[in-house]
């Protein structure tokens, strides 16, 4: 990384704390910076990753009681050593119900075929990432030719890049993105009111027959072909997504 | 005694009560410990109710943050005199950025993402804790910790590549220190 922009005007672009004309000034540098464009997709992918974590330190009630407690009567309101011992036996206790809870009641995704359900999570949660304001897309264009030389040097695999309006599926532009540690190139499209992700990345696995499932309500769709993997993505109806694979493959 | 009449009273439980978690997830993050954050965010609440006739009005969430903040650098520096006083490493400035490859695979669970927040120095952490977990401005980060408005964006720059290079290298405290 050698860009000076990722460590300046590129976090108040993330934070989105640039001025206007600032701000579409790093928009027009985005265009023909990989340095850049590298950068943020990590920025979003840590943002994201410590927003789920979830490492978020919520107050305990108990806390909460004797703030209000103190409001309300005026009584000192420290806690005696004792009762605080007796709070934490009580929150262990419930803790230990909640993990038995959820070790009981939650489906283990791991057991049957780790790799995948790992890969559909992070395509997924990728998906959703770029559906906030300003992430789908770094280079916007309906031009396949654009789009396909944006991603010129940005990734080491060459990959077709198609405009398929006239069957429903309109380009919007490509990006970089990150999953599973992985650089990816991905495919914007609209299609009826929804976006559709296509995710590609190069891989050395034998060909397999395409796969498909269902995650928070998000479909995907991936395939083979030649040494790339494709993974579309989406809330259309799975029939949509497996229309714009064959036009893929067509 | 409490040091509101009621009608305060209601008013700081209207204002400032809704940030009790954000209060008590600062300190957490300050103190690295959830029993130190419980005692001292109490500390700062009541605190806060004893300044809030001075409150002005406002941003009570950045007012409380403020407050939580110079409660427990002043606790850090009664109880654990050593860590308060760590300041920025500009050598670190100068470091390469991790690849985004080797951040991807390293933040995998929150007790990796636990363990590098909690070995950055508390004026990085507090930073990053304001921005990515409490969503607060770059103004408001200037109000909470004093740091010139312009500088914020700059500091916070610092403040990730740190993250980033103790996440994937957990040595990296090392070169802090």
């Amino acid at each position: 990384m050698s860009c000076d922009l990722t460590r300046s005007a590129l976090h108040g672009y993330f934070d989105g704390e640039l001025s206007a004309a600032s701000n579409a000034d790093f928009k027009r540098h985005l265009q023909h910076c990989s340095d850049c464009v590298l950068e943020l997709a990590t920025q979003e992918f840590v943002r994201d990753s410590l927003q789920r974590a979830p490492v978020y330190a919520f107050a305990p009630d108990s806390l909460k009681q004797r703030v209000r407690a103190h409001l309300r009567s005026g009584v000192r309101t420290d806690a005696s050593p004792q009762r605080l011992i007796w709070q934490w036996l009580a929150a262990a206790a419930a803790l230990l119900v909640v993990a038995l809870l959820v070790w009981r009641v939650v489906p283990n995704v791991h057991d049957d075929d780790d790799y995948q359900a790992g890969l559909a999570a992070g395509i997924v949660d990728a998906h959703v990432r770029s559906l906030q304001p300003g992430h789908l897309t770094n280079v916007d264009s309906a031009d396949q030719h654009t789009v396909k030389a944006w991603f010129d040097g940005k990734v080491d695999f060459v990959f077709p890049v198609r405009d398929f309006t006239n069957d429903g599926f309109s380009l919007l532009g490509g990006r970089l993105d990150i999953v599973q540690g992985r650089t990816v190139a991905v495919l914007a499209y609209a299609r009826s009111g929804h976006v559709v992700n296509v995710f590609i990345w190069s891989t050395r696995e034998p060909e397999e027959s395409a796969r498909a499932g269902a995650r928070l309500g998000y479909q995907w769709v991936a395939w083979q072909k030649g040494n790339m993997e494709f993974c579309a993505v989406s809330d259309a109806a799975p029939a949509e997504l497996e229309q714009l694979h064959r036009l893929f493959a067509g | 005694m409490s040091d509101l009449d009621p009608e305060d009273g209601l008013r700081f439980e209207r204002l400032v009560l809704p940030h009790v978690d954000a209060a008590f997830n600062f300190a957490r993050w300050l103190l690295r410990s959830r029993a130190d954050a419980e005692d001292v965010a109490q500390e700062a609440l009541l605190r806060a109710c004893r300044f809030f006739r001075g409150f002005q009005g406002g941003d009570a969430r950045a007012w409380l943050l403020q407050i939580v903040r110079n409660t427990c650098y002043s606790w850090l520096e009664k109880n654990r005199p050593r860590e308060s006083m760590v300041e920025f490493d500009e050598e670190l400035h100068q470091q390469p950025l991790a690849t985004p490859e080797s951040i991807a695979m390293a933040v995998e669970g929150r007790e990796r993402l636990t363990r590098a927040l909690e070995t950055l120095p508390s004026r990085y952490r507090e930073l990053l804790v304001l921005r990515e977990l409490e969503g607060c401005s770059y103004k408001e980060i200037a109000a909470i910790t004093s740091i010139p408005l312009g500088t914020v964006m700059s500091s916070l720059s610092r403040a990730r590549r740190q993250l980033h290079c103790a996440l994937v290298n957990p040595g990296c405290k090392e070169a802090i220190a």
